[in-house]
């Protein structure tokens, strides 16, 4: 059959384009082993660089002693604070306002802290010579609790000494960073004090930490001839990379090329800028060789960027017959040794103030106080919007414990205080346009898809056969429905270092009709080189086959804020709609051109422009690729290719409704996930099979986080958590099969109407399965425990409760 | 340090070289043979994206000495693509059930599934979740991991049939 005789469905379907299971393009390369990591980098005279790492969360160095290092053959050259400041680089900006060692100056304030960097012809030589370097510490007081460091006399940050205002308003302790205020405290409070009901209670989310399987690395190689350095690393966000290796080197941007090749996994691992990244350059200016520097999983998981820490006090208010009236919030925000948070500058505490979720809460009030402590610094959005993880859990807790209080069902309590589908675009109480939503539909999907009247009669028999003596086990169901807040940002209010958050993409359209499209983003495993492609194949009528994506690269890629808080879609998946858009434009005026017509005349139609009222008068988009090569048409410019800057009018708010079915041993604490159910509307949906994968992924990671993994430090500050030994990722033994399911509410501004889903898993996934580990213990009394809910934290709930008798 | 010499088959091909007594397979795999397929995702043998096939085993190469190996049979997965470069069908079927997202835990992954379908030809659900718990992927959630080994081992049994 010819391209002519088919009908429009089976030319759509040729493209596989938007809605497509497509296979992954990325894969070919993957399953074979010809990926290209960091660590697979290897450049002539390369030579590797290590840490000295501090083994005290809080000390003095008093000195350090290269001697012997250097003295081991192979050893070039061993870097301390010294050798950097008179570069400037001894300390580095951070993403929030702070500022970071690069190496420690005069003292350290974490354990794992970065001390010197070794820099030798093999990994091997600078791990001997690390051993070689001889540091003198004197210990100092160690703080490891945000609330003690708050009363305490110990000045964590000496070099802050006397500085009584911070980058977001004033600090009012010497350990203190900042407040962040919203909402309206005197109105909540006054509904507080007047409700028929009022929850109160301290919800933890501890500190974790994304430990994608790749950990962190760089190689760095300054050319010296031509005064260029590239940089190769594991970078979320490369062009920012390159923006901030400029402004602290003071190299020009235009001689610094930063290459993010494949990356093993971020979130959000991966956006920050670490000591290593900074001394693998300063060694290959200084040795004028390539310096690679690879952390392995210790250093990864006590030096860079932990998530969570969150210390979130609430207070719920309610009619007696569970209407929602107010809504607060005090957070303790545990920072660590600096602030080096990944938020957008004007929102110190993330979207936090996401947190009246999926309800309509009509007064609420929000206060975050960060604070310094003698931990690593970080506190990344672990596979979350910037702290949208944290909201969640807590108005998910919070409602749970108000269900508790008013002796309701929870799934009826957040139905009858859902946002309701005609009250969209919704704007929250604490300051936020939902752009749409219908979460009754979703909910009603969820409950009957689960039979959720006949989970909670076979949980009553359980608990009778329980107390009957039958059985030692109980059933929790966990219920969750979030809202998320993702695809920052509007540049009017997000940005990162003075980098406004928009994205980019750019298209080249080949003469003989294939494509080359590069973006700002860079996948970690999302799969950005299928998606993508789909996108311009539904909206240029090029089979996505015949495109290729490419990403980090900045030498060749527009300028973007890289990919992180499920903003790729949002925010560079927009961009591409458009960019493509322009693409069409012009192609319906050569399309017009050749047939002979006005350019009002033709209309688009899958693949190609016809001639409206002549079906059959036509030309096809790589008809008019051609064209736009090899003729000379009046008024136009020869070429087709385009570039879109996306700055989003508003963020993308995709939710979702989880349901898990929990068994739990009350003798052992040991758990089993019988059930989990995800229904996620995350908009339009551009391929089901790779969300479907985003969903098993997301929520295998709330398992881990909500059942065990932890970033765990003892009274000295050591990392107790410091393995994969210790720091819990769940096999294919214990993780469950989920039942996936959707919804789709297009959102109104993008211009495919997609949300991003990328998160949406991890935020509503933590919820569900502390939800769940709950309710098997409300009847016997348990309003709140603290994650993680590992076997020996839930065997201490149900000892608590007197079940062993 | 002073140097020895090892000799390997990987892959089917003869290899040797000169290696300290301390280094480690993957190492040497990875640095001086330049199969960079085997990652190293933990250096504790937890997370298995080092795995190879060494002599009819699953082994973790982050925690082997090379020296410890020398003569061995080594597979890879860049030894699992068929001789015409096509997919294996394990590789085949990683993505055509979507078994990988970032991809780093892949080569390990793959490699330890073609030894548990040598092990044991026809798996249930659960002896594949079993028999895999040794590799770890932070991206994939396992299903379609393990949707795509039970997809390789009906294809060759097929196969298996279809010769005899």
């Amino acid at each position: 059959m010819t391209d002519q005789t088919l009908t429009p469905e089976e030319r759509a379907a040729n493209l596989k384009g938007m809605g497509c299971a497509r296979k992954r393009v990325e894969d070919m390369r993957f399953t074979q082993g010809k990926g290209n990591y960091v660590d697979d980098i290897k450049l002539d005279g390369m030579l590797f660089g290590d840490f000295v790492r501090s083994p005290y969360a809080h000390a003095r160095v008093v000195s350090v002693n290269k001697e012997a290092a250097l003295a081991l053959p192979g050893v070039i050259a061993v870097l301390t604070a010294e050798d950097l400041s008179p570069l400037g680089l001894h300390w580095m900006p951070t993403l929030a306002g702070d500022k970071q060692m690069v190496l420690a100056d005069g003292k350290v304030l974490f354990q794992g802290q970065e001390v010197a960097f070794v820099v030798a012809e093999d990994r091997y030589i600078a791990a001997d010579a690390v051993e070689l370097v001889e540091v003198d510490y004197e210990e100092l007081p160690v703080i490891t609790d945000p609330f003690e460091a708050l009363k305490s006399d110990v000045v964590l940050r000496e070099d802050l000494a006397g500085q009584t205002e911070g980058a977001h308003g004033p600090r009012k302790h010497h350990n203190h960073i900042f407040t962040w205020e919203q909402g309206d405290k005197d109105a909540t409070e006054a509904i507080l004090a007047e409700a028929d009901v009022v929850a109160e209670e301290m919800v933890y989310y501890h500190r974790t930490h994304p430990c994608p399987l790749e950990t962190c690395g760089s190689v760095a190689s300054m050319d010296k001839v031509t005064g260029k350095l590239t940089l190769y690393g594991t970078f979320q966000a490369p062009h920012a990379i390159r923006t901030v290796v400029s402004l602290i080197s003071g190299l020009a941007e235009h001689n610094i090329r930063v290459i993010s090749p494949d990356i093993g996994g971020g979130f959000g691992n991966k956006v920050g800028a670490y000591a290593g990244y900074v001394c693998s350059v300063v060694a290959s200016i200084v040795t004028g060789k390539p310096v690679k520097w690879v952390e392995d999983r210790m250093e990864n998981l006590m030096s860079t960027a932990f998530a969570r820490d969150y210390w979130m006090q609430g207070k719920i208010a309610a009619t007696k017959d569970g209407k929602i009236t107010g809504l607060w919030c005090h957070t303790t925000a545990d920072h660590g040794g600096f602030d080096a948070c990944a938020d957008p500058t004007k929102f110190p505490a993330g979207f936090m103030n996401i947190c009246t979720g999926s309800y309509d809460i009509p007064t609420a009030y929000l206060a975050v106080d960060g604070v310094y402590t003698n931990k690593a610094p970080g506190g990344v959005a672990y596979r979350c919007s910037f702290r949208v993880t944290e909201a969640a859990y807590f108005i998910e807790r919070m409602i749970e414990v108000l269900a508790i209080k008013l002796n309701m069902d929870a799934a009826e309590l957040r139905r009858i205080n859902f946002i309701k589908a005609d009250q969209f675009p919704y704007q929250s109480a604490l300051g936020w346009e939902y752009d749409s939503g219908d979460y009754h539909t979703a909910w009603d999907k969820a409950l009957k898809a689960v039979d959720y009247d006949g989970l909670r009669a076979e949980q009553a028999q359980r608990i009778e056969e329980f107390k009957a003596g039958k059985t030692r086990k109980l059933i929790g169901i966990g219920l969750t429905h979030f809202t998320e807040i993702v695809g920052a940002g509007p540049v009017k209010n997000c940005d990162i270092l003075g980098l406004g958050m928009f994205d980019s993409c750019e298209i080249r359209i080949h003469p003989t009709g294939s494509a080359i499209a590069r973006l700002g983003t860079i996948s970690q495993g999302q799969g950005h080189a299928t998606t993508f492609a789909q996108i311009i194949a539904s909206e240029i009528g090029l089979p996505a086959d015949d495109i290729t994506l490419e990403e980090g690269d900045t030498d060749t890629a527009p300028y973007g804020l890289g990919t992180y808080g499920s903003r790729s879609t949002p925010v560079a998946g927009a961009a591409t709609a458009m960019a493509a858009r322009k693409i069409r434009a012009k192609a319906q005026m050569i399309a017009a051109y050749l047939l002979e017509v006005h350019d009002n005349d033709v209309e688009w139609d899958v693949d190609r422009f016809s001639v409206k009222g002549a079906p059959e008068r036509f030309k096809t988009m790589k008809e008019i690729a051609f064209a736009a090569y090899n003729q000379a048409i009046p008024g136009l410019e020869p070429g087709l290719e385009a570039v879109s800057y996306y700055d989003p009018p508003n963020m993308t708010y995709p939710f979702g409704a989880y349901i898990c079915v929990m068994e739990i041993d009350v003798d052992t604490g040991e758990w089993d996930i019988r059930q989990f159910y995800a229904l996620d509307d995350c908009g339009t949906r551009i391929n089901p099979m790779i969300i479907d994968g985003q969903v098993h992924g997301g929520v295998t990671e709330a398992l881990a986080i909500a059942m065990g993994q932890e970033i765990a430090y003892d009274e000295m500050g050591n990392v107790k958590t410091g393995t994969l030994m210790d720091f819990f990722l769940p096999t294919a033994w214990e993780t469950p099969n989920y039942i996936t399911d959707y919804t789709v509410t297009p959102s109104p501004h993008h211009p495919i109407g997609a949300k991003g889903v990328g998160e949406s898993p991890n935020v509503g996934g933590v919820p569900c399965f502390s939800n769940a580990v709950h309710d098997a213990f409300r009847p016997f009394g348990l309003v709140q425990s603290h994650m993680p809910h590992d076997h020996w934290r839930i065997w201490k709930i149900a000892n608590g409760l007197g079940m062993h008798g | 340090m002073s140097k020895m010499h090892v000799k390997l088959t990987v892959n089917g091909k003869e290899v040797e070289g000169l290696a300290e007594p301390r280094t480690l397979l993957i190492h040497f795999l990875r640095e001086d043979l330049k199969i960079t397929g085997p990652h190293i995702g933990c250096e504790t043998s937890h997370c298995g994206a080092c795995t190879v096939d060494i002599d009819g085993k699953s082994v973790k190469s982050c925690t082997t000495f090379v020296a410890q190996v020398n003569g061995a049979d080594i597979t890879t997965v860049e030894g699992l693509t068929n001789d015409d470069g096509s997919l294996g069908v394990l590789q085949e079927m990683f993505r055509e059930h979507h078994g990988l997202q970032c991809g780093f835990c892949t080569p390990g992954m793959i490699t330890r599934a073609h030894r548990l379908l040598q092990e044991n030809p026809n798996p249930s659900e659960e002896e594949i979740r079993f028999g895999m718990a040794g590799n770890l992927c932070r991206c994939t959630g396992y299903q379609n991991i393990v949707k795509a080994i039970s997809a390789s081992a009906d294809m060759l049994n097929a196969q298996k049939e279809a010769a005899e």
